[in-house]
């Protein structure tokens, strides 16, 4: 898969980026990278590693396949082979474009 | 070091890895020795040591640690792993090899793992379990081409298999030999928590790595996408959690009757032969007593819970070994962070049905403090197996055994229910609790984020089951042995001594010291119904729930020993109000938690506040709900 550095931020937002947060059920899509969003008591700093962690690097290939009832929260997320549930306002941190 | 102290020394080896890659499992095939194996991620909270003998005769001793996706710990689980790894654990010794275990299906987290345990500078091995499934799934690995570029040994493994470990062993012992004579720094490598930009540069390292090496279908799972798709299904899988809950509890009343008859049957018959073989008066008689009316009335009302409480074990076993239990934390996220509760707290919660101990154990998968304080707090509230005993036996004399309903209702028993209603009533005010913990005591620290690991479904094993389930019945038969019968040798003591005087008039247990006793807090009890031998009751009912419903059983023995100490329950119907069995059960709702109980508070908070905290306001909670239910009960004509 295309490794990408690590200063994704930089990178100047295109039209189809958004964030994984806002997805719909079902969206497939390629991590672009990683915003500083401190959530739930976490630095941004903090956030972003605990994401990289679980496998949300910058070119991994993602799928949005469950959610839950209430608020369509939480997500489960399929990154590359492993399926990883989280809620939307840390997915928010992660931003997203097309497969291709 | 001479020769000798080297060959003598113990090779130590940990195993570390991503959770749920089948770490405990190796450990199990490996040692032989056995310990829980479930399929939640995160749920080995305790250190697992064993030893192994290999091929040429060496001793290995072996580490099972918990989960972790890097040494970066956050939670008290992972912090042991950390430390564990790095040799700074206080009394445990340094690991001369680290076994990095990964689910060959699912390499990419694991991979990263294994790069940043070899920054360490110590030996490696990399184990690629689960190689079953992979191959099953045509997943193609070069291990050649891995081992190569990683620089470590790559083996792989089937832990659940016969003989799945040889590879594994070949290579310990391999490496056990090469790393003599002693590795040059034992002392604790030096490392730094990597940053942002470390960790991705890891993770694209172990994805080219992945590329290089691995071949895999580009598919999930399918039977893990098929259930899915119904268990997640927003609607349906929050309907199916709450019908697998309903079938439990009805479960653990309908299957376990005839096992329950059986034990009741077995120690009635054998205190029946005591009370022909003594005789009634005398030394003898006192021993007659002792035996009939406080060993066997005492140990036998307890062990009669042994089969729902194996029951209600089953089930948590196999929804664990099925990795459903990691969806149901998915399911419940949205549901219990309204009550200001982590939805990684509803396992830790779940087990707590069982028993309160394993439930705060568990909490240390929660990674912030306060999320798992607020957990602990309310765990105890959950209705533990120790409460079915007292549920049962008053739910048996009180409520009336028939269906709810006719036609389609007419499955579901009104005994089942209000069991059903107990433990809802349990649940709710955990949830109530909680809420209001959160708004009292921790308004402004927000909740942890919620991101884990759904592992894929498989099928569980029944030998891990039948190894579960036989742990289980071993601890609750050691506590009805210990704990639970020298509390009721206490019970008959008080309730037996001293004996009546020659020509008493009135039964033998009204000149005990029991009675002074229960006379003594009857006039606090009054308010919320209960009399004078609830009060005896409630005393060692502390040590041990389920013992309250024991010594219920001695105190009325030893009370009607004339006309043959036969069933609790019909004797109990006779002698209390509906009103005064209603508030009892609804103190036991709340029942200030057991000793055991409040020792792994005070252990898992390291703080005696926190534990009085808990023993304090569950106290109040009891009275208050006793005292409202039964006022209301009497007020409707119930008293
Ligand atoms: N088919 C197959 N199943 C396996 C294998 N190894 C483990 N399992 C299953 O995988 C599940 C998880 O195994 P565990 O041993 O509990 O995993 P763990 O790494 O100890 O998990 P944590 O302690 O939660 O981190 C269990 O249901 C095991 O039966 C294997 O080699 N093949
Ligand atoms: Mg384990």
């Amino acid at each position: 898969m295309p490794a990408s550095d690590g200063a994704s931020i930089l990178r100047p937002r295109l039209p189809m980026d958004r964030d994984l947060g806002a997805a719909p059920c079902g969206f497939r899509g390629r991590i672009l990278g990683i915003r500083p969003i401190a959530s739930a008591g976490l630095t941004a700093e903090e956030m972003e590693r605990r994401l990289l962690e679980l496998g949300f690097v910058e070119g991994a290939a993602v799928e949005i396949l469950h959610q839950g009832l209430f608020g369509r929260d939480p997500i489960a997320v399929r990154v590359e082979a492993t399926t990883i549930a989280l809620r939307r306002s840390e997915a928010a941190a992660i931003l997203v474009g097309p497969r291709d | 070091m001479n020769d000798q102290s080297i060959a003598q020394r113990r090779f130590h080896i940990a195993l570390v890895g991503n959770p749920n890659c089948g770490k405990t499992a190796l450990f199990n095939a490996l040692t032989g020795s056995h310990q829980h194996v479930a399929n939640y991620p995160g749920v080995t909270v305790e250190r697992k040591e064993g030893s192994v003998t290999t091929e040429t005769g060496r001793r290995v001793q072996l580490l099972d640690l918990p989960g972790t996706y890097s040494l970066r710990a956050r939670s008290p689980d992972e912090v042991v792993t950390r430390d564990v790894v790095l040799g700074r654990q206080a009394g445990v010794a340094p690991p001369d090899l680290l076994v990095c275990v990964a689910d060959a299906t699912n390499l990419r987290l694991g991979l990263r793992l294994a790069l940043e345990l070899k920054r360490l500078d110590r030996p490696v091995v990399l184990v690629l379990n689960m190689f079953d499934i992979a191959k099953h799934r045509g997943m193609e690995i070069d291990t050649g081409q891995l081992a190569a570029r990683l620089g470590m040994p790559v083996v792989t493994a089937i832990a659940v298999r016969r003989g799945g470990t040889a590879a594994l062993l070949a290579a310990i012992d391999r490496l056990a030999e090469a790393a003599l004579p002693p590795l040059p720094s034992s002392a604790s490598p030096t490392w730094e928590p990597p940053d942002a930009t470390g960790i991705r540069r890891l993770q694209q390292e172990a994805d080219r790595l992945l590329e290089a090496a691995v071949r895999t279908p580009d598919r999930r799972d399918p039977l893990t996408r098929r259930l899915d798709a119904v268990l997640l299904q927003p609607v349906a899988g929050l309907a199916i959690l709450l019908a697998v809950l309903f079938l439990m509890f009805q479960a653990v009343f309908a299957w376990a009757a005839p096992a329950m008859e059986a034990i009741d049957a077995g120690f009635q018959a054998l205190g029946a032969m005591i009370g022909a073989t003594l005789p009634q008066t005398g030394a003898l008689g006192l021993l007659r007593s002792f035996l009939q009316d406080g060993l066997i009335a005492g140990v036998g009302s307890v062990l009669v819970f042994l089969p729902q409480i194996l029951i209600l074990f089953m089930f948590i076993l196999l929804l664990e070994d099925f990795g459903y239990m990691a969806r149901a934390a998915f399911l419940m996220d949205r549901i219990m962070g309204g009550a200001g509760l982590h939805g990684r707290a509803f396992i830790p919660l779940l087990s707590s049905f069982a028993c309160a101990i394993p439930g705060i154990m568990a909490t240390r998968v929660i990674d912030s403090r306060r999320d798992r304080l607020a957990t602990i707090l309310v765990a105890p509230l959950m209705t533990c197996s120790a409460r079915i005993p007292v549920y049962t036996l008053i739910i048996g004399a009180f409520i009336p055994d028939r269906p709810v309903g006719s036609g389609a209702w007419s499955w579901i028993g009104l005994q089942g229910l209000v069991m059903f209603g107990l433990y809802a009533a349990g649940i709710v005010s955990a949830l109530g609790m909680s809420f209001v913990f959160k708004r009292l005591l921790w308004r402004r620290t927000p909740s942890e984020p919620f991101m884990l690991e759904l592992p894929d479904y498989k099928l569980p094993r029944p030998r891990n089951i039948l190894l579960g389930l036989w742990q289980r019945a071993k601890a609750f038969l050691r506590r009805a042995g210990t704990i639970i019968l020298s509390m009721m040798v206490l019970i008959w003591f008080l309730s037996s001594v001293p004996r009546p005087p020659e020509g008493a008039t009135e039964p033998a247990i009204e000149y005990s010291l029991a009675y002074g006793i229960g006379r003594a807090v009857e006039p606090i009890l009054a308010p919320i119904g209960f009399n004078w031998q609830i009060g005896v009751a409630l005393i060692p009912g502390m040590a041990a729930r389920e013992v309250a419903v024991a010594s219920l059983g001695t105190v009325y023995a030893v009370e009607d020993a004339e006309e043959h100490a036969g069933q609790l329950g019909q004797a109990l119907a006779s002698k209390w109000s509906l009103a005064t069995a209603l508030a009892f059960l609804a103190w036991y709702i709340f029942a200030p938690q057991c000793v055991a109980t409040l020792g792994v508070i005070r252990r898992e908070t390291g703080s005696l506040r926190w534990m009085w905290f808990s023993f304090g306001y569950m106290l109040a909670l009891a009275y208050l709900a006793a005292f409202l239910t039964f006022q209301t009960a009497r007020y409707l004509g119930a008293g």
